[in-house]
């Protein structure tokens, strides 16, 4: 199936020399929802800003549902709805005002029943005749989400969806992204909160220094680069692990009264069954065990913090 | 052509106009409305006519472009840098609109609340110093051409300036003082030789000039001149717009 985004070869050199973007190729499906990691600087912002016509490419391509970004802008935004990083409103229109206006900017005929709907989906219904100015820092990014989708886009960009945001609208964000992503909207967002990833992404891009580092399968590349963790919570604690134990990559908890197993769940044997087998040998009981899988979070960290990453990483599935 | 696009935009600054009716309409009336009082009623009769023309009536066209002329450029300038400022402009850069849409938006309302300013402004004139038009298709010409070329004119500033101090430098250092000296209260015949030919490099001379043609039919310069001038001015403007949008000066980084 033909991507619905697709960008080539695309870079940013801003005015004062920065190199925001240096050559990104990168390919967004129908319909998934990607999330874009990276830290501060990394040209996620950027990125989204060209796709979306605020921010003029140095070079490079990028095609929208098939339609240059450029040459055919007017096919190609019609279809994405933007909601910034930054809360910007105008802050004396009403709510009702606001939804209007940028649903006729994106050049729709009017539909106050759908822009009633997408008012009641925000829990906004209520607010609609309030001025944006009266309203709190929730509701206020709840009218941004509420503008973007009122020309009923293809594609919903969300940068920083949920920065400074309490939980419950956090969840209540998470549910209507489902719901879009149900209706066929395509969703790309950035965020900081690798969790907000981990649960919400089918696919995942990492950006780092204007670099696609790597974009994988969300369950492919934890799986890949995922360490493995077995916790034997232990009967009597023990003072060091013994020397028969030392060739294990074992670690004992503070208190003595865990041992930490680290294995990588790729490999064709993991050691466990030995492990257990030696520890029965040795006469440590255990009373429960556990495993834990690395967080996307820390797989995150460990591939930023590197200067390159060798190209071949997430194929060989080398551990992070 | 996005056409809901287009309307919206001019609506929602034409919204802006309404909510704000005392600050747009009423303070550039009553400040108007005094210089009528001052020099029409008050002192206008003590004076000489000018060209046949009572002096109370002489200054009417002049007033009303000199307002006509702040009023383009506040409203044009701001219209487009209050989005710029609060950053909602990202919604606009990022709709599917063509520049000359954008433009036409911002700047046709923009001169339209100047339109309809002039003319309750002329309507209130009538109330201090009786006048007459000579040529009403001229004068709406005039007031149209004007109101559009310095409402682009301030759309302009409104992408240059980047603070509000700037969003007053030209209006306030640039066109009142060209206002004033280009012969809203006199006329260019009335100053030295010298002067004179110095005069005719003001632009608002030629608006001055022909707008008055067409309420008595007597003008400093030729009203064909004036005419072109207008053209002229809005020429560059429409060239500079042009440019601002093909680089994304100010606009897109």
């Amino acid at each position: 199936m033909q991507p619905i985004i697709s960008v080539s070869n695309l870079t940013k050199t801003y005015a004062s020399g920065f190199h925001a973007l240096k050559g990104i190729d990168l390919e967004i499906r129908r319909g998934e929802i990607f999330a874009l990691l990276g830290p501060n600087g990394a040209g996620k912002t950027t990125l989204i800003s060209i796709i979306c016509g605020i921010v003029t490419p140095t070079s490079g391509t990028v095609l929208a549902d098939g339609h240059d970004i450029i040459k055919e802008y007017r096919a190609a935004r019609s279809k994405i709805g933007l909601v910034p990083q930054e809360i910007a409103n105008d802050a004396f229109e009403s709510v009702w005002a606001t939804v209007k206006f940028s649903r006729g900017l994106f050049g729709k005929p009017p539909n106050d029943a759908y822009l009633e709907q997408v008012l009641k989906d925000l829990s906004l219904w209520d607010k609609k005749d309030n001025s944006i100015l009266s309203l709190s820092g929730g509701m206020k990014r709840r009218v941004m989400i509420a503008k973007a989708l009122s020309h009923e886009p293809q594609i919903l960009f969300l940068d920083e969806p949920t920065a400074g945001v309490d939980v419950e609208l956090r969840r209540d964000m998470w549910d209507m992204v489902r719901r879009l992503r149900a209706n066929g909207v395509t969703i790309i967002l950035t965020t900081h909160y690798i969790e907000e990833a981990e649960e919400m992404a089918d696919r995942i891009g990492i950006i780092n220094k204007g670099e696609i580092i790597l974009v994988e399968d969300k369950r492919t590349l934890m799986r890949k680069l995922g360490r493995k963790q077995l916790t034997l919570h232990l009967q009597h604690p023990l003072e060091r692990i013994s020397p028969e134990l030392a060739h294990r990559n074992l670690e004992l908890s503070a208190d003595g009264t865990a041992l930490i197993y680290t294995f990588d769940s790729q490999q064709e044997s993991t050691g466990i069954a030995s492990l257990l087998r030696q520890l029965n040998e040795l006469g440590i009981d255990f009373k429960d065990l556990n495993t834990t899988e690395s967080s996307l979070e820390e797989i995150f960290v460990s591939l930023v913090k590197r200067d390159a990453v060798p190209n071949g990483l997430a194929a060989t599935g080398g551990r992070a | 052509m996005n056409t809901y696009g287009l309307l919206a935009i001019y609506r929602f600054e034409m919204a802006r106009w309404f909510r704000t009716l005392v600050q747009s309409v009423l303070s550039p009336v009553i400040s108007t409305s005094l210089y009528f009082v001052v020099f029409g009623a008050a002192i206008g009769s003590r004076m000489a006519q000018i060209d046949g023309v009572s002096y109370g009536a002489f200054i009417v066209p002049g007033l009303i472009m000199l307002s006509i002329l702040t009023e383009s450029i506040s409203n044009g300038s701001f219209g487009i840098y209050m989005p710029r400022y609060s950053g909602t402009i990202y919604e606009v850069l990022s709709a599917p609109l063509s520049p000359f849409e954008i433009v036409t938006g911002y700047v046709g309302a923009a001169a339209t609340k100047s339109v309809l300013l002039g003319l309750i402004i002329l309507a209130t004139a009538r109330l201090f110093v009786p006048f007459e038009i000579a040529h009403p298709f001229w004068m709406v010409t005039f007031l149209v051409l004007t109101s559009i070329t310095f409402s682009l004119f301030g759309f302009l500033i409104g992408i240059w300036a980047t603070g509000w101090e700037k969003l007053q430098i030209v209006p306030v250092l640039v066109v009142t003082p060209l206002a004033f000296l280009g012969g809203s209260f006199y006329s260019i015949s009335m100053l030295p030789p010298l002067w004179q030919k110095i005069a005719l490099f003001n632009p608002v001379v030629y608006l001055i000039s022909g707008f008055r043609w067409s309420f008595y039919g007597i003008s400093d310069v030729a009203v064909g001149v004036s005419l072109a001038m207008t053209f002229l001015f809005m020429i560059i403007c429409l060239a500079i717009a042009w440019w601002v949008f093909r680089t994304g000066y100010r606009l897109k980084a």
